[in-house]
């Protein structure tokens, strides 16, 4: 069995980190996940697990907060990511898989650009 | 129509977490030899009323206003009914909720479990103020992952640092392996 000892190493390790990161300004960029039954029947779980994977992975825990929230109503477009920088427009990303949600950490979240492709509002154009 | 029941649990329980629980309590439980998995979910959030209880199967009725259908308790419930299994819910305002399925294991038409470790490991990152006490049992075996002894060893250290995280998951898959020997159903 894994014990808990490993967790006292990590609290040692990281709380001169996390005071670092509690300091740090509240600026944060969020990386909503819609996961009510619309969003996780349609794949939602997955998306999520590699959007906060990936945040951990490049080194965005500072800047990038990823949640979840419920149903907003579009089921038909789930699972659906929106990404809301502070100071900028909310952008909602449709029909989301893992690898998409990666193309969006590298160009949306690191790059500075939506990936418009995947937008609701390229959707409705069509 | 969710495709592993893992998913129903995620779904469930986010149910629990929107009740404002500060304690839930998940337990699955494999018996082979009986032919039989149990799932519950327990909280101690805000709990529905007689009315609420009596429709909250109802695939037309939901506490939401974002659309007229709720779907999460009905899916999880025909779940298990399809195996030949049962449902309950019980719940009391402001005591809380229990959801609990029990599937016939071999039935053709039972869901598999799917990956429970990226479920509980979801909902505890998701809701770091929320307190989960999660057991797992196969055949006899046993292990019980408990935020709040995790919660104490860790002081004010976030589950959802990268370290934390990791380390939640190891825990989840090391000790289920341990637990099943790598069981799939």
């Amino acid at each position: 069995m894994k014990s808990l000892e490993e967790l006292k190493a990590i609290r040692e390790r990281m709380q001169n980190q996390v005071n670092l990161r509690e300091s740090g300004g509240q600026t944060a960029t969020r990386v909503v996940v819609g996961m009510a039954t619309c969003g996780i029947a349609s794949g939602a779980r997955p998306v999520l697990t590699a959007l906060s994977n990936l945040v951990q992975e490049k080194g965005l825990t500072g800047k990038v907060t990823v949640t979840q929230t419920g149903c907003i109503g579009l089921c038909q477009y789930e699972p659906i990511v929106e990404v809301m920088e502070p100071g900028k427009e909310k952008i909602t990303y449709i029909k989301m898989t893992p690898e998409k949600a990666a193309e969006i950490v590298e160009r949306h979240l690191i790059g500075g650009h939506p990936v418009e492709k995947y937008t609701l509002n390229s959707a409705d154009v069509k | 129509m969710m495709t592993e029941l893992s998913l129903n649990v995620l779904d469930v329980a986010e149910n629990s977490a929107k009740a404002g629980a500060a304690l839930i309590q998940i337990a699955v439980a494999a018996d082979p030899d009986a032919d039989r998995l149990t799932i519950s979910i327990a909280d101690d959030g805000c709990g529905m009323t007689k009315e609420q209880l009596a429709r909250v199967t109802d695939p037309f009725f939901t506490s939401r206003t974002t659309r007229k259908v709720g779907l999460g308790v009905p899916f999880f419930k025909y779940a298990a009914e399809c195996t030949g299994g049962t449902f309950s819910i019980e719940s009391e305002p402001g005591k809380g909720t229990l959801v609990t399925a029990v599937f016939v294991m071999s039935h053709i038409d039972r869901m598999p479990l799917g990956d429970i470790n990226a479920t509980i490991h979801t909902l505890i990152t998701c809701h770091p103020d929320t307190d989960f006490v999660y057991t797992y049992s196969y055949s006899g075996k046993s292990f019980t992952l408990d935020t709040r002894q995790f919660r104490e060893i860790l002081g004010g250290v976030p589950f959802d640092l990268p370290d934390v995280s990791a380390f939640i998951a190891d825990y989840l898959s090391e000790n289920k392996l341990e637990t099943d020997g790598g069981a799939e159903y």
